[in-house]
């Protein structure tokens, strides 16, 4: 078969690329060999747009056992145990058929959690859609929301939080970002690099089919009108063979059969044999008429392109295949030898004994494209905001409109679809400012939360990338845990656009400064480019995925507000920025002007500080001031607490709502008790943290001195 | 006591079972599926999760598994029989209790803590809670709207073999409190000779205070006395 411009073309490869292939292959590819170059060499694959800007983040630290590279980033947390976690997108499947791409990419997060020798322990997610008006909403999320539970139901692994938000930018793109968080022990993990010649290269798990051919490949392209006609490069889960697979791969790391185990994810077989290989300096050989298929006449073509779920390549220690054979016969999954590690350094693929395609594996990895890809800095906008300019309305009437929209509205309807409590170690659910998992049998925990401020990245890219780390970062100290690293999904539009390019580089700037200053490590992420629709591009979407331990765990510290007459206070100054803020959005429409500012050693300080009065069992209640400002966080205080509160007249800013809107940075609102609050204020005076002593809780009504008091029973619920 | 807890392919509450009967002090085996004798148990629990992925219809593949042979065997020598969520969507496929379960009224799986009623106290699983006495405890299900003929109705009740029905805070039986639509609010059954209780509820996940609460316990209690 000649391969002609058209083929290449249809294999999502620029003319350059083709040109670069057969310069690598020193001839022209067949079919296969171009199908894996293809596959290798998108954007999903390779990020080769993102690479370079990837490697300033900072990946290090004292608690990393593992940074970005492998199938998932792996943390110390003291003990033997270790976190192994990742977030990952499945955006361009999961618009194509809601259900099914929303589920394997559950199921595909994960994989790469438990390859690495990890029990998960929770789902997170990050899901957000068009406007609820939009034709396409309801539907998607429905299925978006039924796949995502439908699949970790399903595995019995509980789906403890997220975020579920709505804007108008992902009306023809949305965006599906699962995350998982495994269990370990510290020298029990697995990796994906393989080591020695003439090993077995095992396959296990699901048979492979046609589905799912060139996923990886749609992923790296824009949407057009003809997008439905992919439904077929979407894949099918199953979540029963993934239980399956992942309680079968979990009793063969028990013991020390496996030197180096790959899911099959995105470009299938293609994908996981040449990272093995690659990162292990080697070659392999695969039989592909071995491979397990569902489907009959299957080609190479086809088998090395599906991506099929539920499937793993290991590599085993020499005479160990029989006693693994046997824990995959009991889970009646499939096992079969393939192929070999070699020292050719080659990815030889035979079919029916004869040479069906050979490929150096350093062409297909390192030397796949890198690419300085132009981008421009976004100017900052100018705030001429004045509020004396706005409509007259009630606080009480802005405060409401903020509660009910759609993103700050209560989320139960999803929630409660997705099993939160199996495995009986989940200590708080979603709706907290993080996700509270207790280490099965210790008396340590986890927080987890995920979150993302798209609008604030729009608006200011730097700003916006540091803001989520922060915000991240608050939500884990809230319930006390101690910060350790994040995993982050970045989200962005067609990269070939320099102002998109550009929208990147500054996120992840901000990315970068915010996640050093704070000692908060990048140790897993995943990018996901080309959201967008007929050259219109979603707005940049870092989403941020941190971890964080509380070291001996007695009881969670929620948000809602715990006591009567208890003081409320505020951590960290507030200077009244409303620009970009909820208020402005849901009450005037009014979407310029900069995000609030980022003073990251005011982040730190205020941070730590609060973490101090945590742990020294001073805090009764505690939640982090972000959209919506301090009325929408104290509302929220109050809105599962028996307890309300009543604010004073604030003394400094007179300008009431910059006081309530205002979403300035930095800042955390916390009960305690008065009996305690001497000590508090002494350990906020000895760190210099600014504070304000804002009022105090009372039962039944939510009051602003001289403003409104209104119960909470009948209003806020 | 003894108890045997059955592990088919994709259960997944076996291990929270396991964890909550040591708890409560049971000398607890892990039984996989596959094996054809029962070691000798007092109690047998079926296990909630998806067995066989729920596929075919939730519980039915399960319900002709090898080991489900001697599950019956027992049961009718009297064994006591616990089946939680998918435990209880097996037993109804196996003829060991009447009725079935449903897809949930509004189509949608459903994981929330509600409230049931304990509704008849005199058994071996209840006989630790007091009759009438409400309980926190969580559900976590697609398919548990349980239906059963107006005759099979007319004998639970007559027979005193309801365990638990749905409620509200204050032991309110009405729609609003009925998570799934379950006939006349029931969450859960005996059999006539009250050793197999079938229950939607997850007791295991309420016996630690610092996860949940410890409304579960008494099931577990009332089995060990």
């Amino acid at each position: 078969m000649i391969i002609t411009n058209q083929i290449v073309e249809k294999h999502g490869l620029k003319h350059e690329e083709f040109e670069k292939i057969k310069k690598l292959l020193k001839r022209d590819p067949n079919l296969l060999e171009l199908g894996i170059f293809s596959a290798m060499w998108n954007e999903h694959c390779s990020y080769k747009s993102s690479r370079i800007h990837l490697k300033k983040l900072p990946t290090k630290g004292k608690q990393v056992i593992q940074g970005p590279g492998e199938n998932a980033g792996v943390i110390d947390i003291g003990d033997d145990d270790a976190i192994v976690f990742k977030i990952e997108s499945h955006n361009h499947p999961s618009y194509i058929e809601p259900y099914q791409g929303a589920a394997t990419g559950v199921g595909g997060i994960l994989r790469d959690v438990f390859t690495m020798g990890a029990r998960p322990i929770a789902l997170l997610n990050s899901i957000h859609f068009g406007s609820p008006d939009h034709y396409k909403t309801k539907s998607l999320l429905n299925g978006v929301v039924s796949g995502i539970g439908g699949y970790g139901n399903c595995i019995g692994i509980p789906t403890v939080g997220g975020e579920t938000k709505f804007n108008e930018t992902y009306n023809e793109n949305i965006l599906v970002n699962a995350m998982a968080v495994g269990h370990a022990k510290k020298n029990k993990i697995f990796y994906s690099k393989a080591k020695g010649i003439n090993k077995s290269v095992v396959y296990v798990g699901s048979k492979t089919g046609r589905d799912g051919i060139h996923g990886a490949s749609m992923a790296s392209a824009e949407f057009d009108e003809n997008s439905e006609d992919k439904k077929p490069t979407v894949q099918v889960g199953d979540p029963f063979t993934e239980k399956l697979l992942m309680e079968a791969c979990l009793e063969l790391m028990k013991d020390n059969s496996i030197i180096s185990i790959q899911d099959m994810g995105a470009a299938g077989l293609t994908s996981s044999s040449v990272e093995m290989a690659s990162k292990g300096g080697l070659g392999i050989e695969l039989e592909l008429d071995k491979v397990p298929c569902r489907e009959e006449n299957m080609t190479p073509y086809e088998m090395m392109l599906s991506e099929s779920q539920e499937r793993m390549l290991i590599i085993l220690e020499d005479g160990k295949e029989n006693a693994a054979k046997k824990i995959f016969d009991k889970w009646d999954l499939d096992f079969v030898v393939i192929g070999k590690t070699t020292n050719t350094n080659n990815l030889t693929l035979k079919f029916n004994n004869k040479i069906e395609g050979e490929i150096p594996i350093e062409a297909l990895a390192s030397k796949a494209p890198m690419y300085d890809r132009k981008w421009i800095r976004k100017k900052p906008q100018k705030n001429n905001l004045d509020i004396k300019d706005l409509k007259k309305i009630k606080i009480e009437d802005a405060l409401i409109k903020i509660l009910s929209s759609p993103n700050h509205s209560n989320k139960n309807w999803v929630t409660n679809q997705y099993d939160q409590s199996v495995m009986c170690d989940t200590i708080q659910k979603s709706g907290s400012d993080s996700a509270i998992i207790r280490i099965h049998n210790k008396d340590k925990a986890i927080a987890v939360s995920v979150d993302s401020s798209a609008n604030y990245c729009k608006s200011h890219p730097l700003t916006g990338g540091k803001q989520i780390v922060c915000e991240n970062w608050r939500n884990l100290i809230t319930v006390g845990a101690k910060p350790l690293a994040i995993t982050n999904c970045l989200n962005f539009g067609n990269p070939e656009n320099q102002e998109i390019m550009g929208e990147f580089a500054e996120c992840l700037e901000g990315i970068r400064e915010a996640c050093e200053f704070l000692k908060y490590p990048v140790v897993s992420g995943n990018v996901s480019f080309y959201n967008g629709t007929n050259k219109k591009n979603i707005h940049p979407t870092p989403v941020i995925g941190g971890v964080g331990l509380i070291k001996r765990f007695t009881k969670p510290l929620s948000h809602n507000f715990k006591r009567d007459n208890s003081k409320i206070l505020v951590i960290g100054k507030t200077f009244g920025h409303l620009e970009q803020s909820c208020f402005l959005k849901e009450n005037y429409s009014i979407l310029d002007g900069m995000p609030p500012e980022i003073n990251l050693l005011n982040e730190k300080n205020n941070g730590e500080c609060l973490l101090k009065l945590i742990d020294k069992n001073l805090v009764l209640s505690s939640h982090d001031i972000s959209n919506g400002g301090l009325i929408t966080a104290l509302s929220e205080m109050s809105l599962n607490s028996n307890y309300g509160a009543k604010i004073y007249k604030p003394k400094k800013l007179t300008n009431l709502f910059k006081y309530f809107f205002g979403e300035d940075q930095a800042r955390y609102i916390v009960e305690i008790e008065n009996n305690n609050l001497n000590v508090a204020e002494k350990i906020l005076k000895d760190n210099n943290i600014y504070y304000e002593i804002i009022g105090f809780t009372q039962k039944e009504y939510f009051e602003l001195e001289g403003e409104l008091k209104l119960p909470i029973k009948s209003y806020l619920k | 006591m003894k108890s045997s807890v059955i592990v088919f392919p994709g259960s997944n509450c076996d291990r929270d079972i396991g964890v909550a009967l040591e708890k409560m002090q049971f000398k607890n085996q892990m039984v996989w599926h596959k094996e054809a004798k029962l070691p000798k148990s007092d109690l047998i629990v079926i296990p909630g999760g998806f067995s066989y992925g729920d596929y075919l219809r939730s519980g039915a593949i399960a319900g002709k598994s090898l080991i489900i042979d001697e599950v019956i065997k027992a049961a009718n020598s009297g064994c006591l029989i616990l089946g939680i969520c998918n435990g209880f969507q097996i037993l109804t496929e196996t003829g060991l209790l009447k009725g079935t379960l449903l897809r949930n009224k509004n189509l949608k799986f459903v994981n929330k803590d509600i409230y049931i009623k304990i509704m008849n106290n005199n058994t071996k699983f209840t006989h630790k809670y007091k009759n009438d006495q409400i309980l926190k405890i969580n559900i976590a299900h697609n398919e548990g709207n349980f239906f059963t003929d107006q005759k099979h109705l007319e004998e639970l009740k007559k027979e005193n073999l309801i365990a638990f029905k749905y409620c509200d805070e204050k032991g309110v039986f009405n729609e609003d409190s009925n998570p799934n639509g379950s006939l006349d609010n029931i969450a859960g059954i005996f059999n006539t000779n009250k050793n197999i209780l079938g229950m939607m509820p997850h007791p295991e996940r309420m016996v630690d205070e610092i996860i949940s609460n410890r409304d579960g316990t008494n099931l577990f209690t009332s089995l060990l006395n």
